[in-house]
């Protein structure tokens, strides 16, 4: 090695090539939901209508809300599979309470505090205890929704207030509803959180190593328990809308809205290995279940082939950065 | 090549025979390090031939030559005289070359004659295993090699250390291996069950067996060996008949080169105590730990690997908990629960293992540099990227890193490189002490220089460092003082004026003077 000259000035970042903007998986995303867009508008007549186009985000603004914070969970190297019984859950409280006689404010604390409360229990046994998150999950899984199912039976709770019907069926103007705006403002708090606060850095360094984060200082278990409860409150928060817009509580109320979460989580690009993904990639591929959804939906496609399309969708996705890193050489 | 029998013409052991296994020339290499050059050794039946070295010397990665997991960029292997090559773990199983760890390593939930046989398990006519053959058979090895204590129906997991090792010895009879190796056997055993395994090798060597015999403990060498080889930075720098070398001989051997070569001179300009650590525990690792740390010093910490060193850093580190004792910062008691409170504290400590908890791959360089110091490049927690790349770049490049840019994953980068991001990150949250862990295990010698120039610029600044190496030139180059630990306690403390190499050497090994 020759002698180099005192220290060398290192650039902070190098111009990028514009393929890697154009490859990137986000770009990917644009593109395929472009294409379902044009497919679902030459199958069906009626889906340019404005007001079947503000039907179809009811399809994924629920679930969307959850999977904003499962990414951050899974980003960090959790998962919560608990998140669609916390629905169950909170919901049947908020079920109970009005048959107390409670007001809507008081419903939506209930639904709030519920789902928090949830999280937090998911939060302190994994990093208390040192449980694997997904153990731990799928046991609260079945925990929370049997009590929902303990106290309902095969009953159902109705006679919720008509105030409450804004935050699942209500518009904030024309055709933009509620439930589309929290989504939006969702997406900005948490894309904010993960990619320009330390907070967000702090996430991402625990997932690619919870060794080294810890050795640099970072405080593994508080963040890990912050996530979880945030989670459970994003599932509170989506409890009220569902049972808000159904304007009734049964024990199996958002069923297998987990794995869509995780789908949708998924096919945005965060790495199911933690450590890599971003909330611009969850918006869109919340936009495409919602495509893909509505649009087998004008298709007279019954549910269940829509359950098989997911399970497909999840496969795929998952798989895809792997064989795709394979193909390129790596290991 | 029979190098052997021209040495030791006077043995009384029939070195006529010709050596089982002979390695020559062999030289191994990974990026930036070169791990072995032009070694050789010669293993002899009936013979334990001792090989000795300081930590980095090379001996593990002969014996992952000689087991097959490396292979070797150069030389020849020959077995009976024909050349053979180890192209996996397998084939060098094959040749009857089986290796016994220091944490042996055998299958747990097994029973101790599936570990015996596992892979050449007695068959019944119909293919399946014949237990009942399986249980006899392994009884008759235990026997024969006087373990007839240990239950063949056992769980392996039951047993202890020394008996996992008893086991590991009988499945290398059983499969008859000709070549046993055996690293740091004795590391984790008692001093009965040493014995024990002192009478064993007595078995294997009447069996015949080419034995080499791995530790860093002088008296064990001296009561089993015949011969001894010594390595010293990856060559062979000796060999001979053990009870013709004395050991300052070998220690001589181990150590001996210039020390001074490489190393920054510098002024010591030592001030007040900024850290005192006295009678320090903890329930396992370690006991009553006690020293002081000055302004501006560098206080060395050597030892053999196990003697506690990086488990007391970690403690003072907030990493694990202690027992007892104090420590006291500036004259403050501190009581670290976690590295986020000693680094606010102003201790920091940038540990050995640099893939696993130093650098976090997958992030870019300025990221990585920053973790630590987000309170500081952030404003009420949001981040400022601005702040992050200059803190970056002034550490980075005070430690004349070589990157492309500050955005680029530093897992793209070498070894050096990767510490020198480690230094500079802990280096970033303007601490008061800094404890280096193998600062420069295993990396290239610019690399190494950067290091060590930096820790000399740190410490005129009025920074305290604390450096844990196994490296004896690094510690005698650069240390003030030098703390010398042993099984978990302080075994001396030296000035580093008229210190010398077999001083510590023996200090932490043990040995009278």
């Amino acid at each position: 090695m020759t002698d180099t000259p005192a220290p060398r000035h290192i650039p902070d970042r190098l111009d990028k090539p514009l393929s890697s903007a154009i490859f990137s998986w986000e770009a990917l995303l644009v593109v395929v939901a472009v294409a379902i867009f044009a497919v679902n508008s030459f199958a069906s007549p009626y889906f340019l209508d404005p007001w079947s186009l503000s039907d179809l985000t009811f399809n994924f603004t629920e679930k969307a809300l959850i999977a904003f914070a499962m990414a951050l969970l899974i980003i960090s190297g959790e998962i919560d599979l608990s998140v669609a019984a916390i629905i169950a859950l909170a919901s049947t409280m908020m079920g109970m309470a009005v048959q107390a006689g409670a007001g809507t404010p008081v419903l939506v604390l209930i639904g709030i505090v519920v789902g928090l409360g949830c999280g937090a229990f998911n939060g302190l046994l994994v990093t208390r205890l040192g449980l694997p998150s997904i153990v731990v999950t799928i046991g609260t899984m079945s925990l929370f929704r049997g009590i929902a199912f303990i106290i309902l039976g095969d009953q159902a709770y109705k006679g919720y207030p008509a105030s409450f019907a804004f935050f699942g069926q209500g518009y904030v103007w024309w055709v933009v509803s509620f439930e589309l705006v929290l989504f939006l403002v969702a997406a900005i708090i948490y894309g904010f959180v993960l990619h320009r606060t330390s907070f967000g850095r702090r996430v991402f360094a625990i997932g690619n190593n919870p060794v080294a984060a810890q050795f640099s200082g970072v405080r593994v278990g508080r963040i890990k328990f912050i996530l979880f409860c945030l989670t459970g409150l994003m599932s509170g928060i989506a409890s009220v809308l569902i049972t808000s817009r159904l304007g009734s509580t049964r024990p199996s109320i958002a069923q297998g809205y987990e794995l869509e979460a995780i789908t949708m989580v998924v096919l945005g690009g965060v790495s199911i290995l933690g450590g890599a993904g971003s909330i611009l990639g969850v918006v869109l591929a919340a936009f495409i279940m919602g495509l893909v959804t509505f649009g087998l939906g004008l298709l007279n496609v019954p549910g269940i082939v829509m359950s098989i399309f997911i399970g497909l969708l999840l496969i795929i996705v998952i798989a895809m950065p792997i064989l795709w890193r394979r193909l390129r050489g790596g290991r | 090549m029979d190098t052997t029998a021209q040495l030791d013409p006077a043995n009384e052991q029939p070195l006529a025979s010709t050596p089982r296994l002979t390695l020559s020339g062999i030289s191994k290499s990974f990026p930036g390090v070169r791990a072995l050059h032009d070694v050789s050794l010669s293993l002899c039946p009936g013979q334990v031939t001792a090989l000795i070295g300081e930590n980095g010397a090379g001996k593990s990665t002969l014996v992952k030559i000689m087991t097959g997991i490396y292979q070797p960029d150069a030389g020849t292997i020959s077995i009976d005289g024909q050349a053979v090559t180890l192209p996996s773990a397998h084939a060098a199983f094959g040749h009857g070359i089986t290796a016994i760890h220091q944490e042996t390593v055998l299958f747990d939930d097994l029973s101790v004659a599936e570990n015996i046989f596992l892979g050449h398990a007695p068959r019944t006519r119909f293919k399946t295993i014949d237990w009942r053959i399986m249980r006899k058979n392994a009884k008759e090895v235990l026997d024969t090699m006087g373990a007839g204590h240990i239950d063949a129906d056992a769980r392996l997991k039951d047993l202890g250390i020394a008996n996992k090792h008893l086991v590991a010895v009988a499945r290398a009879m059983s499969i008859d291996a000709r070549i046993v190796i055996m690293d740091e056997p004795t590391a984790a055993l008692s001093m009965k069950e040493i014995e024990e395994l002192f009478l064993l090798i007595e078995f294997l060597k009447s069996e015949g067996k080419a034995i080499l015999f791995i530790s860093h403990k002088f008296d064990e060498i001296y009561r089993i060996a015949d011969r001894y080889t010594v390595f010293r930075d990856g060559e062979m720098v000796g060999e001979g008949l053990i009870r013709d070398a004395g050991q300052s001989q070998i220690v001589r051997m181990m150590v001996g080169r210039s020390v001074d070569h490489i190393f920054p001179r510098r002024k010591a300009t030592i001030g007040a105590p900024v850290l005192t650590v006295s009678g320090l525990s903890h329930p396992t690792e370690f006991d009553d730990i006690g020293f002081e740390l000055h302004r501006g010093e560098i206080l060395g910490f050597y030892g053999l690997v196990g003697a506690g060193r990086s488990e007391v850093m970690q403690a003072i580190s907030g990493i694990t908990r202690t027992s007892k004792g104090t420590i006291t910062l500036e004259g403050k008691p501190i009581a670290p629960k976690s590295a986020a409170d000693s680094i606010e504290a102003g201790i920091v400590y940038v540990p050995e293992e640099r893939g696993k908890q130093g650098v976090v791959i997958g992030l870019p360089i300025f990221q990585n540099v920053s973790l630590p110091s987000l309170k500081r490049t952030s404003k009420s927690g949001i981040l400022r990227l601005a702040e992050e790349f200059a803190l970056a770049r002034a550490f980075t490049e005070r430690l004349d890193l070589r990157a492309s840019s500050l955005s680029q994953d530093v897992g793209t980068l070498s070894g050096g490189n990767q510490q020198k991001i480690v230094i500079a990150k802990w280096l970033a949250t303007a601490p008061k002490v800094i404890i280096l862990d193998e600062p420069t295990k295993g990396i290239d010698i610019g690399s190494k220089a950067a290091v060590h120039g930096f820790m000399a610029e740190l410490v005129a600044q009025g920074l305290s460092v604390i450096m844990v190496s196994s490296e004896l030139p690094e510690i005698l180059g650069m240390s003030d003082r030098v703390v010398v630990m042993r099984e978990g306690r302080v075994a001396s403390v030296y000035d580093n004026k008229e210190l010398d190499a077999e001083t510590l050497v023996r200090t932490a090994a043990g040995i009278a003077a």
